[in-house]
């Protein structure tokens, strides 16, 4: 008995000890993870979220050109150098949403650029009322309208003999078939390059353009590049936007969001202020009504810190002003098994019992409430978990993963941490007096029987 | 010695009183607002934007200079250090900064937009519908789990529908306060609220279950054959454990309420007002209530009747 306690404190300050040397300093790189993940609550940044038009797909297909879509966002976000960036898909009654989430760009306008949702070139020609209209060729039987997603992904720009920007690309091989088509039929005419609704060029053709082609009339240089950079990124197939009763309206987000990191920034300060002074008190009222007992408890909300913060590191697990709140209430519940054991273990002192057989007794008796309670409490964070989901809020699942993770943990500090130390406190015999326990002698029943 | 057995009529009646000022609040809101909660931009749609003002202006100000702007419907709430959050019907992000610079330009002060949110009204009414399912389901696990954690005593059920209306209860007082300070004070619940509602789930249940084990124990144990008195001990004996519990959970989140910022103001206030009343729901609701079911004593349940004799 000795003996297994003293492995399991050995365990617990291996653990601790991993724990504290995983977050101290919270910026140093432990297993490449630097630092704790903090949410665009927490860090600043942007939140855009948007529904795909996939009436035009082939049914059975939606998971995998959505995987498509997710590559292509990811790339292009990457190829600006910003990591942290998530890129999620989530299935919400039956649509198909993109959730994008950019860390410090608070400029929701310059996100959506980086996205580039807007970023198909369409060809397009004159009708006889001088408008312009989508230009089109037959492929394989099918109409198709001539664009940049047709481009093969390896556009480049180049300066032409004044210094001003020119793309330069190159037709796939359906893009190569409706090029010659239209280049032929709309010899010595104009053909113009539309981005978005925005007219580029609108060049006289004067040969038929069949494998690769360049487009001048790019305002500067930088935009060009990074018009070609998305355009190697390469296309998101189907339209993006959100849905307004059986409407779709391209290019309108679902939900957007951006915070300023200064917010964010007030955010945290406070907040860790707030729960330091919370757990001061905590710490005082648990010292001076519990005395030993509630050091030991102390120490074992301690290791409980510890690791949870590590778990929150090395998952990671993004920590979001609710996933804050959910420490919060997680750390209540860490105390009250804690609260649970000592109160059984003072009732048995009062019983007459001898300190050691106290603990036991108290430890064993307490773990019935523990685990009950504890339960009915995983089953509302699981829901919450599936809700959050389901509604695309990612606060409440924020909240609700923070909260099983600190129960779950808690049960675990309060049955193996609390009661080693214990044990290993009774046994020492440090002090027999039941007065450092917070019970009187008065109060103890001698036990006559 | 508490007698919380005994006074429990008078118990009902204070959960009684809770619930009838819930039901006036959300009626009265309902018939003056055509709503019984202030819905917020998660559930309805709209923009909510932070406004940072510096130097700071006053509220009447802004509000005065959003309606002339022709944003009269907007409901702004002061957010502390000049800060003041704005809730409008969907605008663009071009033209809330559009209006940012109109704000800041007629109220001689600098306005920066710091935190910008738009929810689309499509989605949002699903997510009202969804968080009521939640809550629906959540109730309806919990009840099966305490059946089976009860399994052992006579009539299981009972202490799972038992819990599962304390749970209610809680949960519609809390609304029914939230309706009210909707009312008065123009304040609105969104996805955060929810959070916070399914936390008091989870925290009151939580409560409860420790009480209804005390309770099971002690039934076992068979040290007294009155029912209502064996619940009475329980309660007496796990009072100091909830008390404490409660207490430490408090001095985290009153200094959260007071020092953290004003983005989780409310939702710390619903955590605050559940643990207060999760707490007085298991020492002074549910316990009581199996009594009453046991004992049949249904008139103990409604105050100013004729004692059951």
């Amino acid at each position: 008995m000795r003996r297994r306690n003293v492995y399991l404190l050995i365990f617990i300050l291996v653990l601790f000890g991993f724990a504290l040397w995983s977050i101290v300093p919270l910026d140093r790189n432990v297993f490449g993870r630097e630092g704790l993940r903090l949410g665009l609550d927490l860090a600043g940044g942007s939140y855009l979220v948007y529904q795909a038009d996939l009436s035009g797909i082939e049914p059975g297909t939606e998971d995998e050109i959505m995987k498509g879509v997710k590559d292509v966002i990811e790339r292009r976000i990457n190829a600006l150098g910003i990591t942290e960036s998530t890129v999620q898909i989530q299935q919400q009654a039956g649509e198909y949403n993109i959730v994008i989430q950019i860390p410090g760009i608070a400029d929701i306008e310059k996100a959506k650029e980086m996205v580039g949702l807007f970023t198909v070139l369409e060809f397009r020609e004159q009708d006889s009322e001088g408008n312009w209209i989508p230009a089109t060729g037959t492929v394989n039987g099918e109409e198709l309208t001539l664009s940049s997603r047709y481009f093969k992904e390896n556009t480049d720009v180049v300066a032409d003999s004044y210094g001003k920007p020119l793309l330069i690309f190159e037709w796939d091989e359906t893009g190569a078939q409706l090029s010659k088509q239209i280049t032929t039929r709309l010899l010595g005419k104009q053909l113009a390059i539309f981005l978005g609704d925005n007219l580029v060029t609108a060049p006289k053709v004067d040969s038929v353009v069949e494998d690769k082609g360049q487009i001048e009339g790019m305002a500067s240089y930088d935009e060009a590049l990074e018009l070609s950079r998305l355009l190697n990124a390469g296309r998101i197939d189907v339209p993006l936007g959100r849905w307004v009763d059986a409407e779709f309206q391209p290019s309108i987000p679902l939900y957007e969001r951006t915070v300023d990191a200064t917010l964010g920034q007030d955010s945290i300060q406070k907040s860790i202020m707030a729960a330091g002074i919370g757990i001061v008190l905590l710490v005082i009222f648990m010292i001076l009504y519990y005395r030993l007992p509630g050091l030991v408890a102390c120490l074992s909300l301690g290791v409980y810190g510890a690791v949870l913060l590590a778990i929150f590191k090395l998952v990671p697990i993004t920590v979001t002003l609710p996933g804050v709140a959910g420490f919060v209430v997680s750390l209540g519940m860490a105390v009250d098994a804690n609260v649970l054991i000592f109160e059984r273990t003072k009732e048995e002192l009062r019983a007459g019992r001898s300190l050691a057989a106290a603990v036991e007794a108290g430890v064993s008796r307490a773990w019935s409430a523990i685990r009950d309670s504890n339960i009915t409490t995983f089953i509302a964070c699981i829901i919450l978990i599936w809700l959050g989901g389901e509604l695309g809020a990612r606060m409440v699942s924020g909240f609700a993963i923070t909260l099983f993770i600190g129960v779950a943990l808690s049960m675990f500090t309060a049955i193996v941490v609390t009661r080693t130390f214990l044990r290993l406190i009774v046994g020492s015999r440090v002090t027999t007096d039941p007065a450092a326990y917070g019970v009187t002698r008065s109060q103890i029943v001698r036990n006559t029987k | 010695m508490i007698d919380f057995i005994g006074k429990k009529r008078w118990l009902f009646f204070i959960s009684w009183i809770l619930v009838i000022i819930g039901i006036l609040a959300l009626t009265i809101s309902q018939i003056q607002l055509g709503t019984p909660l202030q819905l917020g931009i998660d559930f309805k749609g709209g923009t909510s934007m932070t406004l940072q003002f510096s130097p700071e202006v006053e509220q009447s100000q802004l509000r005065e200079e959003m309606a002339e702007l022709g944003y009269d419907e907007a409901r702004i709430q002061d957010a502390g250090e000049g800060n003041f959050i704005v809730y409008t019907r969907e605008i663009a992000p071009e033209e809330a900064r559009g209006l940012a610079e109109k704000l800041g330009a007629d109220l001689d002060s600098q306005v920066e937009i710091i935190d910008y949110y738009l929810v689309s009204g499509t989605v949002a009414g699903a997510t009202a519908r969804n968080a009521v399912i939640a809550v629906v389901i959540a109730a309806v696990a919990m009840l099966f789990y305490i059946v089976w954690a009860f399994r052992r005593m006579p009539k299981p059920f009972r202490w799972g529908t038992c819990a599962v209306i304390a749970l209610i209860h809680n949960v519609f007082i809390i609304v029914g306060i939230f309706s009210l300070l909707g009312w008065l004070a123009g304040l609105a619940i969104d996805a955060l609220f929810i959070t916070a509602l399914l936390a008091v789930v989870g925290y009151s249940i939580n409560n409860t279950v420790v009480v209804f084990d005390r309770i099971r124990e002690n039934v076992s144990r068979h040290i007294r054959t009155d029912f209502a008195e064996t619940v009475n001990d329980s309660l007496i004996e796990t009072m100091g454990r909830c008390l404490n519990t409660a207490l430490t959970t408090f001095f985290v989140l009153l200094a959260l309420l007071l020092f953290g910022g004003a983005t989780i103001h409310y939702f710390v206030l619903v955590l605050l007002l559940g643990v207060i009343i999760g707490t007085y729901d298991s020492l002074c609701f549910s316990g009581q209530l199996l009594v009453v079911w046991e004992k049949r004593e249904w008139r103990e349940l409604l105050p100013f009747t004729r004692k059951t004799a």
